[in-house]
């Protein structure tokens, strides 16, 4: 008996150690070059590139004192950070409370050119928004909003949207109408049976898509390249472009520093919304 | 409550309804069954009374108001899903509170209600549990608690039983019973099963393809089955139909196959091995089935199998040859086209006309 046991736990052991194994092997490359980041960020000189010699926080000195690269004086990284932060934030916001809304009409509410609204927003979701690039300029200039970070929420409000609402509408598929129903028996008008038992029922969904908002707007480049020029509406992406501005005088040592620091926030963020990216809500109802 | 249907009908595409002109009235106070088999619009009925669907034609009041355009939760009605449709992310207890919440009755109130709703579905010891912890059956019961708890004035089930084993089954159909004379809400349960239609119901409605076929009390429903389609669906084991005439010979009656005929039908109780009955037929065995109380016997007449009962004792050969008879008032007989139910002299032939 025990014996058997034993073979048995050993057995369902072993494919997991091999799995193991091979995630590791595929993950090694990725590793070593995020060691090498964090090691290059602390040294003063890398022997052939990969042995450090010296420890030293001068690359991290921009965190306390404005550092001057090419003989520019690089922004507070602060002011870059609270940017960052603001920009991610407020397109987590907006694009939640209009994708949620969204959502639920596209999965929900029957209306005249339900259909042809689904397929544009496969469409719009399908440009480039480089290829809008001009055309977004023109706008932003005429609204006065160029060269302001609330423009540039909007913009990739915009283009997010789509992808949103279409996730966001899979979810509020997902519950059945029954569930509303009985809502709406118990008591309850449309809104409230929306907010009080729809909502609750898609949360993992809204906080996944809430954390991939979040991801798209702190790690967005292209359109806060281009549509903001004042230092001091710069984010950290734009600073570490600023960092790169002269590809011959590179000092990879301070440019690993702010890597890493871009970093953080989201590693942060991961660990404390993992779970909520996992869990699945488990329905009440026999088929749903 | 009282509650009528007048004409209504419900399509979801065009061309076709999945309820037919339906009118009927079911009186308060009563418990009424919908029964009929899978598709036939029973669940739309139900989801008309809610509220949740709009009839696309005809009216429906309760008592004497019109409510076409009354939202459900002006309504003050309970209802059991189909699939139960609780709340995943509440607790059973939660979940029982919820209407009395709607209905702004204060907190503590509200806990000693769903509690006392829980323990009458025999649920009072997993109150704090979430639904998908539960049971298929302990999931419905706590879909029944919360149709209750607010003693609502019309509730609605649709299959509320479906899910429970045989004896759960009867204890919470009696509890549903006793509760509903209690308090005298007025009824509506579907369900598939004729046999708890029969037991639990006033009065039993018979659906089909969206239509209704029969409206009547569930002793009338088995002893006088307007149509074909009725009498086949209500009573187990079904009853024994049989296509052709009866020749008259005298004080009896000779069953004569004819495929051209009426279709007769006999319940099988009401079929006996003997000549006792008035109504008489050569039956071959091909069965005999012990039931300890009984035999249910197979036999064929003619070409069609029918079945019957006979003492406990009895024994008989395969192939052996019985006279089987029936008495001439408790003979059915349907249009074989229609399916209606006609009167018994339309299938008696006189012997010298044949
Ligand atoms: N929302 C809907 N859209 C389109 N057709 C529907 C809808 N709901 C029901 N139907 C159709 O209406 C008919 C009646 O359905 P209904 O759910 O009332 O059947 P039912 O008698 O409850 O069956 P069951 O015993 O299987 O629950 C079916 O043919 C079904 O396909
Ligand atoms: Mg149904």
């Amino acid at each position: 008996m025990t014996g058997g046991r034993a073979l048995n736990t050993k057995k369902s052991r072993l494919p997991s150690a091999g799995a193991y194994v091979i995630l590791g092997i595929i993950t090694l490359p990725i590793i070593l070059m995020y060691l090498w980041l964090l090691i290059n960020s602390f040294t003063s000189q890398m022997k052939h590139g990969v042995i450090p010699t010296g420890f030293t926080l001068e690359n991290w000195k921009f965190l306390w004192s404005n550092v001057v690269v090419n003989g520019t004086e690089m922004p507070s990284i602060w002011t870059a950070t609270l940017n960052s932060l603001l920009f991610a934030g407020a397109l987590t916001v907006l694009e939640l409370v209009v994708g949620i809304m969204a959502g639920y009409a596209l999965s929900r509410l029957n209306f005249p050119g339900r259909q042809g609204l689904l397929k544009t927003t496969m469409l719009l979701h399908a440009f480039p928004s480089v290829a809008l690039l001009i055309a977004v300029f023109y706008i932003l200039n005429f609204l006065g909003l160029f060269d302001s970070l609330w423009g540039v929420i909007l913009v990739k409000t915009a283009l997010q949207i789509p992808m949103t609402a279409w996730i966001i509408k899979g979810f509020f598929d997902d519950v059945s109408w029954d569930v509303e129903w009985a809502g709406l028996i118990d008591g309850c008008t449309r809104f409230k049976v929306w907010h009080t038992i729809v909502i609750p029922l898609v949360k993992p969904g809204i906080a996944a898509v809430s954390i991939f908002s979040f991801l798209a707007g702190w790690s967005e480049f292209l359109l806060l390249y281009t549509f903001i020029l004042s230092d001091e509406n710069i984010t950290l992406a734009s600073y570490l472009q600023k960092l790169m501005s002269n590809p011959n005088v590179i000092n990879y040592g301070v440019l690993s520093a702010v890597s890493i620091f871009y970093m953080i926030p989201v590693l942060i963020f991961f660990i404390f919304t993992q779970k909520s990216l996992m869990q699945v809500s488990a329905t009440g109802g026999k088929g749903v | 409550m009282k509650i009528e249907l007048k004409q209504v009908c419900k399509s979801f595409t065009k061309g076709s309804n999945a309820v037919n002109d339906l009118s009927m009235t079911i009186k308060d106070g009563e418990f009424v069954a919908l029964l009929g088999p899978s598709g036939c619009g029973k669940s739309t009925t139900m989801l008309m009374l809610a509220g949740i669907y709009k009839p696309t034609g005809g009216m429906i009041y309760f008592d004497d108001e019109p409510i076409n355009h009354v939202e459900p939760k002006d309504r003050n009605i309970g209802m059991v899903f189909q699939s139960y449709a609780l709340y995943p992310h509440m607790t059973v207890l939660e979940n029982i509170m919820f209407p009395l919440k709607q209905m702004k009755v204060p907190k503590a109130e509200r806990i000693v209600r769903a509690q006392a709703a829980a323990e009458q579905v025999q649920l009072g010891h997993l109150t704090a549990r979430k639904p998908s912890q539960l049971s298929g059956g302990q999931q419905q019961r706590v879909a029944l608690a919360r149709a209750i708890v607010k003693k609502p004035r019309l509730l609605l089930l649709d299959e509320p039983l479906s899910n429970l084993d045989a004896r759960m089954k009867i204890e919470m159909r009696e509890e549903i019973r006793q509760l509903q004379k209690e308090i005298g809400i007025t009824t509506v349960m579907v369900t598939h099963d004729q046999e708890e239609a029969m037991t639990i119901a006033d009065r039993v409605a018979v659906m089909k393809d969206g239509s209704l076929i029969q409206y009547s009390t569930p002793m009338e429903l088995y002893n006088r089955a307007s149509n074909l389609f009725v009498a086949q669906f209500i009573g187990t084991p079904p009853m024994n139909f049989l296509k052709g005439d009866l020749v008259k010979a005298g004080d009896t009656y000779a069953y004569k196959e004819n495929a051209h005929g009426s279709v007769l039908g006999i319940r099988p109780y009401d079929l006996k091995l003997g000549n006792q009955g008035n109504v008489v037929m050569n039956a071959t065995i091909s069965l005999v089935e012990p039931l300890g109380h009984s035999n249910l016997v197979s036999a064929r007449i003619g070409d069609t199998l029918v079945r019957f009962f006979a003492e406990s004792s009895y024994q008989a050969e395969r192939g052996t040859a019985v006279v089987c008879s029936a008495d001439l008032h408790s003979v059915s007989v349907f249009d074989k086209d229609s399916g209606y139910s006609q009167n018994v002299e339309s299938c008696i032939k006189e012997a010298f006309a044949v």
